[in-house]
């Protein structure tokens, strides 16, 4: 079928030809989908045959696990607490993150939405997060955050506390990290989701009698739903697959020991490739898991045009 | 600076079909506009505007794109503040009112319909908003549907309707409300010829069968006439006439109202001699007696624009038989582009001097044909000065 399309120069006889590749265009197969060519090798090449391979990896149990039998390397992972235990610390961590920043993204823009003095200053502001690596960000944290960082000792100038506050190397040290780097995606997307619907709409709410509010809950807020969906799943991933920044500010003890912590002791440390691969596996399901539940939400919502022509 | 003319014919809304109807909606006895202005910056939008819009009127913002008319309307709206002047309901001072309170039903130009809900939910917002009772709002919109004849696309979405059934769909959200005033920004611009006429009269049928006061703003001067009770054409924010359609159709203050109003020939001449009540005006073959616009003042010698309907010039027979007594004077032409129009042809001649008439017969012409044409004076205006003419395109 492909190779059809792909060299339609190599010429069979002149009627049939035609015919036939009149019967491919109509079910959407023609030369322009040479352009999905290089994106299909890429996606082949970095994430498919990873993924394979490391799938059939981890029903390949290795070291201590060597004689369970196919899923011994997930029944390790299931079976030691701490580890397992990875997977509620790792949602403890990512549900809160990606909801604060798509909560906190959703006023900002809202505002954004009008032009004033210094929109551009914010939006580089809250955007340049991007740039910075998760690794300096994290850096970032510890001095600012840290005992004896610029936080603490405005606290303790203020005399607000005489202790200083624990904000790294635990918790809130990871969720910080979690909230700097995941806040511009979700700014940036629920910015431009918002920009999408057209302003008119609010007009003509409020001439129906909606104040700000209602304007908001009934008319903005359900347009801009299935975005906002959208923009949690992809929060949700980058928070949940939180490596560097649970390694620099979590808490040594573990109880910032997230999941893919987990996976590279067990791979890179303990060098059990097999159970690493399944608790990567395990990773992947979970998060299959969270973003089909988003999305089975979001194809009940309105999903069609919001240029205000409806 | 501009006038509140008082001539209005208060129209009638016919029948009592809908007497129900109209006697809850919201009625007032003026709406009264006080120099109301607004400005971006420097640029002046809309330069003071007085007006004052008896309950039950159709009132036409008549006037080209940029001209304001948009801006005045949101500016009664709400939803653009007011740099300078008032507005009063009444004798209520409303314009600080933000447009949730003003109570003001808006038609948009693109219908901005809410995509999300269903053309029933939408008619029903405004009344949510209101947190009517649940039972009088089903009532209601079932009331106003029918009224609309969209009834049996009540279940549906925005996206599934013509453009023609949305602009309903905008219409009944806005008098659902039973507001004093209705808003209409262009609400036909974006429909098909054919459908434009359809919802032009099924506009003014509703707006008399729900006894509304309609403020409907367009740059269609046919749209404006044949709805209007009265007319307000503005001229890059100043207002150029006020006036019941006859009166503008009739006689237009300015040149410029004058292109609006399907006076398609303005040609710039100097006048020769000037009597009681015609003007003798002339340029490169062209010789012209008309009639001074009511209390201009042309002085000889000054430069003037003489407006002249296409339906109104002549083409004199080939025998040079047109003797009719207060003809304007004679001048040659060669017709340019012949359109047929069934019983007539409208035809573009260019004369000598370059200048584009456009004229109706309904004898054959063919293109390059030379043509002696005239027009009956008093059907001959003759505004003084020189003013800029809005891009009006077709007269059609």
């Amino acid at each position: 079928m492909s190779t059809l399309t792909t060299e339609p120069s190599v010429a069979p006889p002149e009627p049939t030809r035609t015919a036939l590749r009149h019967r491919m265009a109509e079910r959407g197969v023609d030369r322009t989908l040479l352009l999905l060519l290089p994106g299909v090798v890429a996606v082949i090449a970095l994430f498919v045959y990873p993924f394979v391979y490391g799938l059939q990896l981890s029903f390949q149990p290795q070291g201590v696990n060597a004689h369970g039998g196919v899923f011994a390397s997930y029944s390790a992972f299931f079976h030691d607490k701490f580890a397992r235990g990875s997977i509620g610390t790792t949602f403890y961590l990512a549900i809160p993150a990606s909801l604060i920043n798509v909560g906190f993204a959703v006023p900002i823009s809202y505002r954004m939405r009008s032009d004033f003095r210094g929109k551009r200053l914010l939006l580089t502001i809250l955007v340049v997060p991007i740039t910075l690596g998760t690794v300096l960000t994290a850096e970032g944290i510890i001095e600012y955050f840290g005992p004896v960082g610029w936080f603490n000792s405005t606290i303790q100038w203020l005399h607000l506390s005489n202790h200083p506050l624990t904000l790294t190397n635990n918790y809130w040290g990871v969720l910080f990290s979690l909230i700097i780097s995941g806040f511009p995606f979700a700014f940036l997307l629920t910015h431009s989701y918002l920009s999408g619907i057209h302003p008119s709409l609010e007009k003509a709410a409020a001439t129906l009698g909606a104040g700000w509010w209602q304007r908001f809950r009934h008319v903005t807020f359900p347009l801009l739903l299935p975005g906002l969906l959208t923009t949690f799943c992809l929060t949700f991933v980058l928070a949940f697959t939180v490596f560097p920044s649970a390694m620099m500010v979590g808490d040594p003890d573990g109880k910032t020991h997230v999941i893919s912590i987990e996976a590279y002791e067990q791979a890179l440390q303990k060098f059990n490739y097999s159970q690493g691969c399944a608790i990567a596996m395990v990773m992947t399901a979970l998060m299959f898991a969270v973003i089909g539940v988003a999305m089975a939400l979001r194809s009940r919502l309105y999903t069609g045009s919001t240029g205000g022509k409806g | 600076m501009s006038t509140v003319t008082d001539t209005t014919l208060t129209p009638q809304p016919s029948g009592g079909t809908r007497a129900a109807a109209r006697d809850r909606a919201g009625h007032f006895s003026e709406l009264r506009l006080s120099g109301i202005s607004r400005a971006y910056g420097a640029h002046v939008a809309l330069h003071p505007l007085d007006l004052t819009i008896r309950g039950g009127e159709f009132i036409a913002l008549l006037g080209p794109s940029g001209c304001g008319k948009t801006t005045a309307l949101n500016s009664i709206a709400g939803l653009l503040p007011l740099t300078a002047g008032s507005i009063e309901l009444d004798g209520r001072r409303i314009d600080t009112l933000p447009p949730e309170r003003r109570g003001f039903g808006m038609v948009f130009q693109n219908y901005a319909l809410f995509p999300h809900l269903t053309v029933r939910a939408n008619v029903a917002f405004g009344l949510k908003m209101q947190k009517r009772p649940k039972a009088e709002i089903k009532q209601r919109v079932e009331d106003v549907l029918k009224l609309v004849r969209l009834t049996e696309h009540a279940h549906k979405h925005p996206g599934q309707l013509s453009g023609g059934q949305q602009q309903r769909v905008a219409i009944a959200r806005a008098i659902v409300l039973e507001p004093p005033l209705v808003l209409m920004d262009e609400p036909l611009s974006n429909l098909d010829a054919a459908l434009r006429l359809d919802m032009r009269a099924e506009i003014r049928r509703i707006h008399q069968e729900f006894g509304l006061t309609t403020l409907y703003v367009t740059h269609d001067q046919e749209e404006a006439l044949s709805l209007a009770d009265r007319l307000v054409v503005l001229d890059s924010g100043h207002v150029a006439q006020i006036g019941t359609p006859a009166e503008l159709y009739e006689s237009p203050a300015s040149a410029y109202v004058a292109a609006f109003m399907g006076y398609r020939n303005i040609l710039t001449l100097t006048v020769d001699s000037v009597t009681a009540d015609a003007v003798r005006a002339s340029r490169g073959g062209i010789s012209l007696l008309g009639k001074p616009s009511a209390g201009a003042s042309v002085a000889e010698g000054s430069e003037v624009q003489a407006a002249i309907r296409p339906e109104d010039v002549r083409i004199v027979g080939g025998d040079g038989a047109d003797t009719t007594a207060g003809h304007s004077g004679v001048f040659d032409a060669v017709a340019e582009i012949v359109e047929y129009h069934g019983r007539t042809f409208h035809i573009d001649a260019l004369t000598a001097a370059g200048d584009r008439v456009h004229l109706r017969t309904d004898q054959r012409v063919a293109p390059g044909d030379p043509l002696r044409l005239t027009a009956a004076a008093e059907r001959v205006l003759v505004f003084p000065g020189i003013a800029p003419l809005p891009e009006t395109g077709a007269d059609e």
